[in-house]
C-alpha cells in the first residue's frame, strides 16, 4: 500500500516537472489569445528563453541572471511579434511562424558563435542550476504516513519555476476575471471595436498581453535549460509550445481547465517510461513510442471529437476596425 | 439665441477616392431631437463618426456647447458629453449588461468594488429614464431591442448629454421602434440632445424637431419638421421626384404553384415551425409578416432547399418534398424557385467576389460549355444587370464588399430575377436599403407579379407588407395565422396576429 502511494506520488511528481513549461506557456498563450492575438509563437519564445538562460548562466554562473536573460529575450521576441501583428496589423499566424523559425535558427547560430559546440551550450554543473527548494516541515512530516510522503515527495523539493508555474494559474485567473485589465483584455479579444469606442486603446491592451506572455515564456525557457535540464540543446523545446497551445484550446481558454489539460499531458509524458515493456495480455509488450505519442494523439482526438466546438475569443486573429 | 449643443463648420472627409462629406455645416440646438436623413452612402454615418472622434475630418471645426474641440478622439467625445449608439452594436459577447456598461470606466484595478458601485449607479440611471434592464443578463441572450437599450444606457451612464444614434431602427421590430422613439421623446423632455440618423421618413416625422437632409456628402437642406412633409423630404433626399407608389394590382389568377401542408421543422435549437400550411398562387404576392425570430427565416430556408423538412410537405408542381425526399438548393432552383435571402452579405453574395462572379452564383451551368466558364458571358450578364438595376458604381470587376448596402441588394435581386422565375422568395428585400433602391425593388416585385410570378414576401416592415401584398399571413412562434386579403385587412388585426393573439382567424 505504502509502496503504491509512493509510486503514484513519484509519477505525479514527474508529471508536475514535465508539465511546468506547458503550464507557463499555456498561461502565456491564454493572456495573449484572450486579448485577440493568436500566439503560435509560444514555441519560439520558449526556445529563445531556454537558450538565453543557458548562455547567461554559462557566462556568469548565476542562475538569477539566467532567468532575467530568458525573460528579457522572450519578451523582446514577444514585442517583435506585437510590432508585426498589432502595430502593423500583420497576419498573426504567419508572424508567429516566422518567429518560431527565427528562434530555431538563431539559437543555434548564436550558440555556435559563443560556445563552438554545435549549437549547444556547455553542460551546466549542478550548482549552476535552479536548486531544489525544500519546503518547511518536509523533514518533520517525513515520518507521518500518507501526508508525509505527499508533502515530501510531491509538494516539496521542486525548483523555483515549478512553483512559479503553479502560482501563475491563480494569478492569471485573478487578472483575467477579477481585474479591470482582464475585463478590457477579454473585451479586446471579443469585440475590439467596443473597447476603442469606450475610449480604451486595443493596441496597448494587446501589447500588454504579449508582454505578460513573453515573461511567462521566458520563465518556462529558463526552467527548460537551467532547471529541468542542464544546458541548452538545439530544438530543446521539442514542440512543448505547440502542446501548450493544444492545452489552451482543450481547456477552452480558461485558466483552471487549461491547468488540468497541462497536468494531464504531464502525467501521460511521465507515465511513458514507466509503461516501457509493460505486457498487455494477448498483445504483448507496449511499444514505448506508442505511449510517447499519447499526448499528441489524445489532443487530436479531443479537439476533433467532442471538444470540436471550442469557443475561441470572438476576435482572435483580427485587428480592430473591421468586422466580419 | 441659445448656444448650439453641437456646431459643425465646413466638415470634409475623404476616404481614398471617395469624398464622404463635403463642407458640412450643422447646428444642433440643445434639448432637441435633430434628424439627419439621407440615402445609403450620403455621408450620414461618416459625419456621426467624426463627431464621436472615430474619424478625423480633413478640414472643418467642431464646437460642443460653444467650446471648440480639436483632435477629437472617442475618449474626448465622451468627456464632452457626447454618446454614440452605433449601427452595429458595440456590445462584447459573453459579457453581462453591467460589464458592458462599465467597460472603460471600471474605477480601480480591482473589478469587484467597481462593479458593485456601478450596479448602484446603473439602477439610478435606469430609474431616471424609465428603463428596466437586468444588469446580470448576458447580452447575447437579449433581444435586439433590449441590446439597443443597453447601448443607449451605456452612453447615458457615461454622462452623455448629446446622444448620436446611427440608423438605430434598422434591425428593430415595429413595436421596438415605437419604444425607441418614445424613449427619445422622454430623453428630450429631460433636457438631452439627440441626433437621429436614419433613412426612414416616418421616424423623422414622428420624433424630430428639426431635420437636415444629406445627399452625396452635402447637406442639401434643413427644415423644421413642423414645416415640412415626408414627400418633400423624400424628394430632397433623392434629388428628384419619386415615382408614385401603390400601383394598381392586376387581377389575381388562382393557379397554385407552391403548396405547403402541415410543415414542421425542428432542429438542435428546438421546434422552429409547427403545422404550417398555405398555398402560393401564380400572379400574387403573399406577404409574410411577423417579428423576426418567429420562424420566417426557417420557412424561407426550407422553401429554398437549405433546410430539411421534419414533418409535412412542400409541393412544387409534381415534386413533393418531405422528410424522406429532401431537396437541395440546386434542385429548388431548377424547379423554378428563386431566392433573395434575408442576409445578403452572408447568403446572397460572396463579398470578396466581384459583381460578375456574384451575378452568376448558382447559375454557372449557363455560363459556358461543360465545367468551363466563359468570361465574356459573365461580363455580359454583369453589364446587363448593372444597366437594368442602375448598380453603382457601374464597374463589373468591383468586389461586392465595396458596394453600398442598396447596391449589394440590387445585385442579388438582379441575379434572382434575371430568368423571370415562376416562384420568387423574398427575405427582407429592402432592409437597410436606401429609399430610391426600395422604390426600384418594389417596382420590380410588382412587375414580376403582373407577369405571373408567385412571390412570397417576408418582411418585418408592415408598411411594405401592406403596400405590396395581395394576401397576408403571419408567423408567431412557428405557427402560421391567416391568410387575410390585404384589401379587407386591418393593421391592428395583423399586429395582433403577429403577437400570437387570435385577432384574425378569417381565411
Amino acid at each position: 500500500m505504502a509502496e503504491t502511494w509512493i509510486d503514484l506520488l513519484r509519477l505525479l511528481d514527474g508529471a508536475l516537472r514535465l508539465a511546468t513549461p506547458l503550464i507557463l506557456c499555456a498561461m502565456a498563450g491564454l493572456v495573449s489569445e484572450r486579448s485577440g492575438v493568436i500566439n503560435i509563437a509560444l514555441e519560439g519564445k520558449l526556445l529563445t528563453g531556454a537558450f538565453a538562460a543557458a548562455a547567461a548562466v554559462t557566462l556568469t554562473g548565476s542562475v538569477a541572471v539566467g532567468l532575467a536573460a530568458a525573460v528579457c529575450a522572450a519578451t523582446m521576441l514577444s514585442m517583435v511579434h506585437g510590432f508585426a501583428c498589432i502595430t502593423h496589423r500583420g497576419e498573426q499566424i504567419i508572424s508567429g511562424v516566422a518567429i518560431n523559425i527565427v528562434a530555431a535558427g538563431l539559437t543555434v547560430v548564436a550558440g555556435n558563435a559563443l560556445f563552438r559546440q554545435g549549437g549547444h551550450t556547455p553542460p551546466l554543473a549542478p550548482d549552476d542550476r535552479f536548486p531544489a527548494l525544500t519546503l518547511p516541515f518536509a523533514e518533520t512530516l517525513a515520518a507521518v504516513p500518507v501526508l508525509g510522503p505527499f508533502w515530501g515527495e510531491l509538494v516539496s523539493g521542486h525548483t523555483l519555476p515549478v512553483y512559479l508555474a503553479l502560482a501563475s494559474v491563480p494569478v492569471i485567473w485573478w487578472l483575467v476575471y477579477r481585474s479591470r485589465f482582464g475585463l478590457r483584455l477579454r473585451a479586446a479579444g471579443e469585440l475590439p471595436e467596443a473597447v476603442e469606442s469606450a475610449g480604451v486603446s486595443v493596441t496597448v491592451l494587446r501589447y500588454r498581453g504579449l508582454l505578460i506572455a513573453g515573461v511567462l515564456c521566458g520563465i518556462a525557457g529558463a526552467y527548460l535549460s537551467t532547471g529541468h535540464g542542464g544546458g541548452f540543446v538545439r530544438e530543446m523545446s521539442a514542440g512543448k509550445g505547440f502542446l501548450a497551445l493544444a492545452a489552451l484550446i482543450f481547456g477552452r481558454w480558461k485558466p483552471w481547465p487549461v491547468l488540468f489539460a497541462c497536468l494531464l499531458f504531464g502525467v501521460l509524458d511521465a507515465a511513458a517510461p514507466r509503461l516501457h515493456g509493460l505486457e498487455v495480455p494477448l498483445l504483448g509488450p507496449v511499444p514505448v513510442a506508442l505511449v510517447s505519442v499519447l499526448p499528441y494523439g489524445l489532443t487530436v482526438i479531443l479537439l476533433a471529437g467532442f471538444f470540436g466546438r471550442a469557443e475561441a475569443p470572438g476576435a482572435l486573429g483580427r485587428p480592430p476596425g473591421r468586422t466580419g | 439665441m441659445a448656444v448650439p449643443a453641437l456646431r459643425l463648420r465646413n466638415i470634409s472627409k475623404r476616404f481614398g477616392t471617395v469624398q464622404a462629406t463635403r463642407g458640412v455645416d450643422l447646428d444642433v440646438m440643445p434639448g432637441t431631437v435633430h434628424g439627419i436623413i439621407g440615402e445609403n452612402g450620403a455621408g450620414k454615418s461618416t459625419l456621426a463618426s467624426i463627431v464621436f472622434g472615430l474619424h478625423t475630418p480633413d478640414s472643418g471645426t467642431i464646437e460642443v456647447d460653444g467650446t471648440p474641440v480639436d483632435n477629437l478622439r472617442p475618449v474626448d467625445a465622451i468627456s464632452h458629453g457626447i454618446g454614440m449608439v452605433h449601427q452595429h452594436f458595440m456590445l462584447v459577447p459573453g459579457f453581462s449588461v453591467l460589464e458592458n456598461i462599465v467597460l472603460g470606466l471600471e474605477a480601480g484595478f480591482r473589478l469587484g468594488p467597481g462593479l458593485a458601485r456601478a450596479r448602484v449607479r446603473l439602477a439610478g440611471v435606469c430609474r431616471e429614464h424609465g428603463l428596466d434592464i437586468d444588469p446580470d443578463a448576458t447580452v447575447d441572450d437579449l433581444p435586439v431591442g433590449v441590446r439597443q437599450r443597453v447601448e443607449i444606457l451605456k452612453a447615458l451612464y457615461r454622462g452623455a448629454r448629446i446622444l448620436i444614434l446611427d440608423e438605430p431602427t434598422g434591425a428593430l421590430a415595429p413595436h421596438e421602434t415605437e419604444q425607441l422613439l418614445a424613449l427619445l421623446d422622454r430623453m428630450r423632455a429631460s433636457g438631452a440632445t439627440v441626433v437621429l440618423i436614419t433613412h426612414k421618413l416616418h421616424e423623422i416625422m414622428t420624433v424630430c424637431d428639426r431635420v437636415s437632409v444629406m445627399r452625396s456628402g452635402h447637406l442639401v437642406a434643413e427644415r423644421d419638421v413642423k414645416d415640412t412633409s415626408a414627400d418633400e423630404l423624400a424628394t430632397l433626399m433623392v434629388g428628384h421626384d419619386l415615382p408614385a407608389g401603390g400601383e394598381e394590382k392586376a387581377a389575381v389568377e388562382v393557379r397554385t404553384v407552391l403548396e405547403v401542408s402541415g410543415l414542421g421543422v425542428r432542429d438542435a435549437g428546438g421546434v422552429r415551425l409547427t403545422d404550417v400550411s398555405f398555398t402560393l398562387r401564380a400572379g400574387e404576392i403573399l406577404g409574410l409578416a411577423g417579428v423576426s425570430g418567429n420562424g420566417q427565416s426557417e420557412l424561407l430556408e426550407v422553401l429554398a432547399g437549405m433546410r430539411p423538412v421534419s414533418a409535412g410537405s412542400v409541393s412544387v408542381g409534381s415534386r413533393r418534398i418531405d422528410h424522406a425526399h429532401p431537396a437541395s438548393p440546386a434542385e429548388m432552383r431548377s424547379l423554378g424557385v428563386s431566392h433573395v435571402p434575408e442576409d445578403r452579405q452572408r447568403q446572397g453574395l460572396v463579398l470578396p467576389f466581384d459583381i460578375r462572379e456574384n451575378a452568376v452564383l448558382g447559375r454557372l451551368e449557363r455560363c459556358g460549355p461543360g465545367t468551363l466558364v466563359r468570361p465574356a458571358v459573365l461580363q455580359a450578364r454583369a453589364e446587363a444587370m448593372i444597366g437594368d438595376f442602375d448598380i453603382r458604381p457601374p464597374v463589373p470587376d468591383r468586389p461586392a464588399a465595396v458596394l453600398s448596402g442598396g447596391n449589394q441588394q440590387k445585385v442579388v435581386v438582379a441575379r434572382e430575377t434575371a430568368e423571370s422565375p415562376p416562384i420568387l422568395l423574398l427575405g427582407q428585400p429592402t432592409r437597410g436599403v436606401d429609399i430610391a433602391t426600395i422604390g426600384l425593388i418594389h417596382s420590380r416585385i410588382i412587375e414580376l407579379r403582373n407577369r405571373g410570378c408567385a412571390l412570397l414576401l417576408v418582411s418585418a416592415d408592415l408598411d411594405e407588407i401592406f403596400a405590396l401584398s395581395d394576401r397576408i399571413v403571419t408567423l408567431c412562434s412557428g405557427r402560421l395565422a391567416g391568410p387575410l386579403e390585404t384589401r379587407s385587412a386591418d393593421r391592428s388585426v395583423v399586429g395582433m396576429m403577429m403577437a400570437g393573439l387570435d385577432g384574425g382567424a378569417a381565411a
